[in-house]
């Protein structure tokens, strides 16, 4: 591992190796985050008709941690992926537009779930030969925080998951995690899963001429019987209802009646 | 930051024609430009900027739809799925007398302009959001997120003051001003022409009126707010295509305005008012009037045991012929709404603003056909318009409004049925309406304070939890795009002369009085503003100036 | 019937988080089995052996384990869960179990459930989905059940009372993938917004930014989290990363205290998710009350300082 302390020349060399590592970002279309979600009537799943969707934020995060070592000099290329109907590609060419080169578009009839994705991304992964995976932390649709750690094991690649810094260090990604109580940082051996958390970096804005540039850069089409994989269900989902709304509870006289109840009743002091 | 600083680090791009709003009018243009220039085989540029983060984000109206414009502009407009997916099946106008009881106008009393057979009861966001799909089809580059924030002018040369092009917004400006990490500079769209399609007082549009004067011989405009909302309901309280339209109560006094009730798709209504904001009580508030009408029997057996989905409201230009200012000037065209095409004896706007969108295509592509085409003013657009049955419809209905506002509902009602059903628009009279909306509110002191009803969370609601279900957020670190020319006339004008009525006025209670140990401060909450402008507008001092925020800000609106 | 549970700790000590995860088994019914992995966590292991409930302790006690790493704990709970044929995977909901429990569920080609906050039946549980906003009623069609527990959702089983055989584990997995290189504690004597146990917000009635120092009084004896509401914010009393809400931190600690705020929908949002909610507020109608259990209708002036003196 190099140090701070080595000569010019070293750095030189170390970029170098550096030089020839691609990167793979994955992105997934979602509900945007500023649209309230509202359960169907029948309750068999969400209302997605006429809504707003967009890059899933913490893809997005990732897309720019990818952007930024290729602009400084680590990455060669990023390579954004996607999974879903052909309507993910608009999310794709967002990635584009932000400064991925290419974009390969799985294409499925629904979004598949957590362990398809990972078997579908293990392949692009064998494909591609990328010496970084990228990945959001989880959707903020379904919330699994699954996929970027089913990746890592698919692969038996190393994983830094919740990442709040990326640092490429020779043949060694350091990777410090957000953890309940704290940060730490991990040494993966390269290639690596990363899993961005929001405080990775704060995504640029995409310029006009890069949304227009990125409709011309290169976008493969594939599906899953192409990478040879078969989707099986793991799960069923049954239902989908509003939380329960909250009740309002006692009014108290006092602060020492509060007090007392939040000792003894609540038990939360 | 200076403008200079600004200028200099801007990058330009150069298209034939600019569109600055995809609406109804500027999707409508930039599609018969790209058909033009398919049929004549020509390389056409064409960018639409558009402030909100997707087409229809931003788009919000009744909507009974006439698909007279649409029409000519996709014959086949249905085989390729445009989403007008309910026919106007049955049509009732009531006059509400009090908050219980109402009267069924017979429809042969109601002016004709208010019949709706073969119209179509939508959702103009969604009718947007197809327009933008074929228009990309055809090749117009749509560019959502990115709002137009200044015009630019030709500087030098022959043309001189004519319209160059527009700016888009500065990305990435703090609260304070100063760039921060994600800071990106506004890009400089240059064109030919420009169209200006903002919608209702878009705020490159109000410059433009001022700059050529494009108002000097037409009456003040005139303006309405609505305010609308989205309900699913019980299916079996559900009659696709009923339209339902009436005044009277709550409004009182000279407040006028009128009310909608349409059945759409999928067991849901549409529930909206319009105020007019010539209305002179300030302490009026059209957002407290549409939630108390709600509680009429004639909505409430409609609405009760249902759910409200979304909430909007949008300012309404609705002066018509008389107040339409010129629509040219050199190197560009106002549009659509953004000038005052709508048509209030139909209380619609969006074949209006289509057939102008039409309209300014084909002269704006011939035009480019000649030389020296860029930054020329096209008059062939007024002669064109004039011919139309654009121009015709807004003539025949140029009294509707003014009737209203001298007469009241009823006269003027009378005179509007006398006028469009038995004379076809064609008295030989104009009645004209020159007194500004926000100059016509009188002090608080002189005028009966309103006492609304609290809302009951099940029909009526607070202004918080009904600006919740816009969807609306804004970057929070940026400077307020609500700007006070005079920071001081809140508080030592407006507030001891009409108790601040922008309390009332604003329906996403973007501004506040609060009352603090110091005195009454004037707090602007820009983070809820949903993009109505009715403040720019009805502001008695005339000293809110309404800019856009960052790209993207303002409401999300679904299905509206 | 089987649940293989994870158990969270530091190698010395086990965490309460683990006791929801035993409640959450035990709504599944069946055997309990807690594995303590890790290094010189012997110490873990005997309380671990105490949990009410837990029927054994499998001790995997290596330096390979001594940071949890997933690329070395994950073989080992997988080869686990299918030679000993435990039907569930149980782990808390914490970062340790986000990290780990995946790739687990990878390594034996089920799909896992993340969150959940109730169980319907032996292969239906539900789950919360768009931040909450929706809860979702789940099937698992797999053999085993790969399942993470949310803490707050199931009442922690008690800490003492049990008597667990210990039995260790000797496989040892160690990938060489990963390395720990250091970590940080969060240094600050305040938690993080998201992270804290309690969190105190004040609201406009806080009148402005100064009067935020009897809240960090409050704040300092319950070791909670200082937040606003976006009016506060708004007026400039205190800084955007403060702000709970709709457009700022989404929250749901055991105990939020909201002191001045009205409630409007946009704060509700941010925190109604939270177990147990006090309003402080001199408006008895302000709708913060519709929402909190315990209101105290007061000047906050007096209360907050009279709340601080009785902690």
């Amino acid at each position: 591992m190099l140090t701070m302390q080595a000569a010019p020349v070293g750095l030189d060399i170390n970029a170098k190796r550096q030089n020839s590592m691609k990167v793979l970002v994955t992105v997934k279309r979602v509900l945007d985050y500023n649209v309230k979600v509202r359960v169907k009537a029948d309750r068999s799943d969400v209302d997605l008709a006429n809504v707003k969707m967009a890059l899933n934020p913490f893809c997005e995060i990732a897309v720019e941690e990818a952007v930024r070592l290729k602009e400084a000099g680590v990455a060669t290329e990023v390579v954004v992926v996607s999974i879903g109907p052909k309507a993910v590609q608009e999310q794709i060419r967002t990635a584009l537009a932000l400064g991925a080169d290419r974009g390969i578009h799985i294409e499925t009839e629904n979004s598949p779930e957590s362990l398809s994705v990972a078997k579908l991304l293990a392949k692009v992964v064998a494909d591609e030969q990328p010496g970084l995976v990228i990945l959001g932390k989880q959707a903020i649709d379904s919330d699994n925080n699954q996929t970027g750690q089913m990746l890592a094991a698919l692969t038996g690649l190393s994983q830094g998951t919740f990442a709040s810094e990326v640092k490429i260090e020779g043949d060694e990604a350091l990777v410090t995690r957000e953890v309940d109580g704290g940060l730490q940082t991990l040494g993966l051996k390269l290639p690596a899963i990363v899993t961005t958390d929001l405080r990775l970096n704060e995504p640029r804005y995409a310029s006009l001429p890069n949304i227009m540039k990125a409709k011309k850069k290169p976008l493969d089409v594939k599906t899953p019987a192409d990478l040879g994989v078969e989707l099986r269900a793991h799960t069923e989902l049954l239902s989908v209802e509003p939380p329960a709304e909250r009740k309002g509870g006692i009014k108290v006289g006092s602060v020492a009646e509060l007090v007392e109840k939040l000792k003894n009743e609540a038990k939360v002091i | 930051m200076s403008e200079a600083v600004n200028a200099a680090e801007r990058e330009s791009m150069e298209f034939d024609v600019v569109i600055v709003g995809a609406g109804p009018a500027g999707l409508s243009a930039a599609i018969r430009l790209m058909q033009q220039a398919q049929d004549a085989e020509r390389e056409l540029s064409v960018c639409v900027v558009e402030k909100g983060s997707e087409v229809g984000a931003h788009i919000l109206s009744g909507a009974v739809i006439e698909p007279r414009a649409l029409a000519e502009l996709f014959p086949d407009w249905a085989e390729r799925g445009a989403p007008l997916n309910t026919a106007v099946t049955a049509d009732e106008m009531y006059l509400l007398q009090n908050a219980t009881s109402a009267r069924r106008i017979p429809n042969a009393l109601v002016p004709k302009t208010m019949h709706n057979e073969g119209n179509y009861v939508a959702s103009l966001g969604n009718l947007c959001r197809w327009l933008a799909e074929q228009a990309e089809a055809l090749g117009v580059e749509i560019f959502p997120g990115f709002a137009a924030s200044e015009v630019l002018y030709h500087t030098d040369g022959e043309l001189k003051g004519a319209v160059k092009g527009i700016a888009t917004g500065d990305m990435g400006i703090g609260h304070d001003g100063q760039p921060k990490d994600s800071y990106m500079p506004g890009m400089e769209l240059h064109a030919k022409v420009t169209l200006f399609t903002e919608g209702c007082r878009g705020h490159l549009g109000k410059q433009l009126i001022e700059r050529f004067a494009l108002d000097k011989d037409a009456d003040p405009q005139h303006y309405g707010i609505g305010i609308k909302e989205l309900w699913d309901i019980d299916p079996a309280k559900h009659q696709p295509g009923l339209v339902v339209h009436g005044s009277g109560w709550p409004l009182q006094g000279d407040a006028s305005g009128g009310f909608f009730l349409y059945h759409a798709e999928n067991s849901q209504v549409v529930v909206g008012l319009i105020v007019d904001l010539n209305y002179s009580n300030p302490w009026l508030s059209p957002f407290d009037e549409f939630q108390r009408l709600k509680h009429h029997p004639l909505f409430a057996q409609t609405l009760d045991g249902g759910k409200r989905v979304s909430y909007g409201a949008r300012a309404i230009t609705k002066g018509g012929f008389n107040s339409l200012p010129k629509m040219t000037m050199p190197g560009a065209l106002l549009l659509g709404c953004d000038a005052g095409t709508l048509n209030f004896s139909k209380i619609k706007g969006t074949h209006t603003a289509m057939k102008s969108g039409l309209i300014a295509a084909e002269s704006v592509f011939e035009a480019l056909g000649k030389n020296d085409s860029a930054g020329q003013e096209i008059a062939a657009f007024t002669d064109a318009f004039k011919a139309s049955w654009l121009y015709d419809e807004l003539y025949r209905s140029r009294n509707f409004g003014p009737a209203m506002h001298k007469f009241g509902v009823l006269l003027g009602g009378a005179f509007n049925f006398v006028d469009q059903n038995l004379c076809g628009g064609k008295l030989p009279i104009t009645l004209h309406d020159t007194k500004p909306d926000y100059a016509q509110l009188k002090p608080a002191a002189q005028s009966p304070k309103i006492d609304y009803p609290k809302p009951d969370g099940k029909l009526s609601f607070d202004k918080l939890s009904s600006v919740f279900l816009s969807n609306t957020n804004h970057e929070e670190d940026q400077p307020s795009h609500l700007q006070l020319t005079d920071a001081s006339i809140p508080i030592a004008v407006n507030l001891p002369t009409w108790a601040e009525p922008a309390q009332r006025f604003c329906p996403a209670g973007v501004y506040e009085i609060v009352e603090e140990a110091s005195g009454p401060r004037f707090q602007i909450n820009a983070q809820n503003c949903v993009h109505c402008k009715t403040c720019d507008i009805k502001d008695p001092s005339q000293n809110i100036t309404w800019v856009t925020p960052e790209g993207g800000g303002g409401p999300t609106y679904p299905n509206m | 019937m089987a649940t293989l549970i994870i158990a969270e700790h530091d190698n010395s000590i086990l965490k309460p988080a683990t006791l929801n995860t035993v409640a959450a088994a035990a709504a599944i019914g069946g055997d309990a089995v807690l594995l303590v992995a890790g290094e010189g966590c012997q110490a873990v292991a005997g309380q671990a052996a105490q949990v009410a409930g837990v029927n054994k302790v499998l001790l995997a006690d290596n330096a390979a384990y001594g940071h949890q790493l997933a690329e070395n704990v994950a073989p080992l709970v997988a080869e686990l869960a299918k030679s000993a044929g435990f039907e569930y995977v149980l782990a808390p909901a914490t970062t340790t179990g986000k990290n780990l429990l995946p790739r687990v569920a990878a390594l034996l080609d089920v799909g896992q459930l993340s969150d959940i906050v109730s169980v319907e039946s032996a292969d239906t549980f539900k789950r919360p989905i768009y931040a909450g906003n929706a809860i979702a009623t789940v099937k698992s069609l797999d053999a085993i059940k790969v399942i993470t527990v949310r803490g707050t959702a199931f009442d922690p089983v008690a800490a003492e009372g049990g008597s667990a055989s210990i039995e260790a584990v000797t496989a040892v997995h160690d990938a060489g993938l990963s390395r720990f290189v250091g970590e940080e504690v969060a240094k600050s004597d305040r938690p993080e917004l998201t992270a804290a146990r309690v969190i105190i917000s004040g609201g406009r009635g806080m009148g402005n930014g100064e009067n935020f120092a009897l809240l960090e009084k409050v704040a300092d004896k319950l070791g909670a989290a200082v937040g606003a509401s976006r009016a506060a914010v708004d007026a400039g009393f205190v800084p955007n990363d403060m702000q709970v809400g709709q457009t700022g931190k989404i929250v749901a600690p055991e105990l939020y205290i909201a002191v001045g705020i009205s409630g409007a929908i946009q704060h509700l949002a941010g925190m109604k998710d939270s177990k147990v909610i006090v309003a402080i507020n001199k408006d008895e109608e302000a709708p913060i009350f519709q929402v909190a259990d315990y209101g105290l209708v007061a000047d906050l002036f007096d209360a907050v300082p009279e709340l601080e003196a009785s902690l």
